[in-house]
């Protein structure tokens, strides 16, 4: 299977809301080790000005992931995914992601470039309200290893 | 907020923290978050794909290693920018009494923008005397 080179500049319309809910954010919370209270205790949440509780900084992870899966299990971009290997992340935050929050992502292919005989492919995830409120862009590249010889 | 821009000066450190493995922080964090590679939670299959072992998530250190920043700051939702690069893999061993790895994070201020009111945290992350993030920044809001 090979990297379709022609994948830069194509895109994926935002998929299904996904719905940001208290029992996720703690979840999540307790598997980063993150110890703020306001991951766990509304009122806490409160007192720093939020309506509810407040997601940890790599929270949106799991929003762009699944955008990102959309190109993944797309065949015609030829990723195979038992060879990928995460190479970097950001996460821009615009507004803080509180529970309550549905959330849409549309993903961006920016940038594929041939490592070897394999890829290295940036993806972009504009993460925003259902409302339409901008919340966040993650940035990822992955490389996708070659086939051994 | 416990952090003001004026007491702020570049190269200061703002703490240092160790974080401890196991493989049960591993399949929680795949639950948590969806990333079920077996590569996190199966020796086998992370052997067959030429690993020394099975190996953390690297969103798992990322995620872990921004609390030094978020404990600074006061407010996890004042990181408004979170970065990293991932180097090297943090294998995590199969151990009855202990954790599996260790993960030594230290920040240090490395720049400040009054006009935005927003610091940036340096962080250096290593494993086993490797380097496993590299440009590790987070930028932080000040009020």
């Amino acid at each position: 299977m090979a990297i379709d080179p022609d994948l830069a500049g194509r895109s994926y319309p935002a998929g299904e809301p996904y719905f940001v809910g208290r029992e996720k954010i703690r979840e999540f919370a307790r598997a980063v080790k993150a110890t703020s209270t306001a991951h766990y205790d509304v009122d806490a949440a409160q007192e720093l000005g939020y309506r509810d509780l407040v997601a940890p900084p790599t929270f949106a992870i799991i929003v762009s992931q699944r955008a990102d899966a959309q190109l993944i299990e797309d065949d015609s971009a030829g990723i195979d995914f038992t060879r990928v290997v995460h190479a970097d992340q950001r996460f821009t935050h615009y507004h803080p992601i509180v529970a309550g929050d549905e959330l849409v992502a549309e993903l961006h292919v920016d940038s594929v470039r041939a490592m070897g005989a394999g890829a290295m492919i940036t993806t972009r995830a504009e993460i925003s309200t259902v409302e339409g409120g901008k919340v966040a862009t993650t940035k990822s590249s992955i490389i996708v290893r070659g086939e051994e010889q | 907020m416990s952090v003001s821009l004026e007491q702020l000066e570049i190269g200061q450190q703002i703490g240092t923290t160790t974080i401890e493995v196991t493989r049960a922080d591993l399949i929680r964090y795949a639950g948590a978050s969806g990333d079920f590679n077996p590569i996190h939670w199966n020796e086998r299959f992370a052997r067959s794909v030429e690993l020394p072992g099975v190996i953390a998530h690297g969103m798992f250190t990322m995620g872990a290693a921004v609390q030094l920043v978020v404990d600074w700051a006061g407010d996890p939702a004042a990181v408004v920018d979170y970065q990293t690069r991932f180097t090297k893999p943090v294998p995590v061993e199969d151990l009855d009494d202990g954790p599996g790895a260790e993960i030594e994070v230290t920040g240090v201020l490395g720049a400040i923008d009054a006009d935005n009111s927003t610091a940036r945290v340096d962080l250096t992350v290593t494993s086993a005397g490797q380097k496993v993030l590299v440009k590790a920044q987070a930028v932080v809001r000040l009020w």
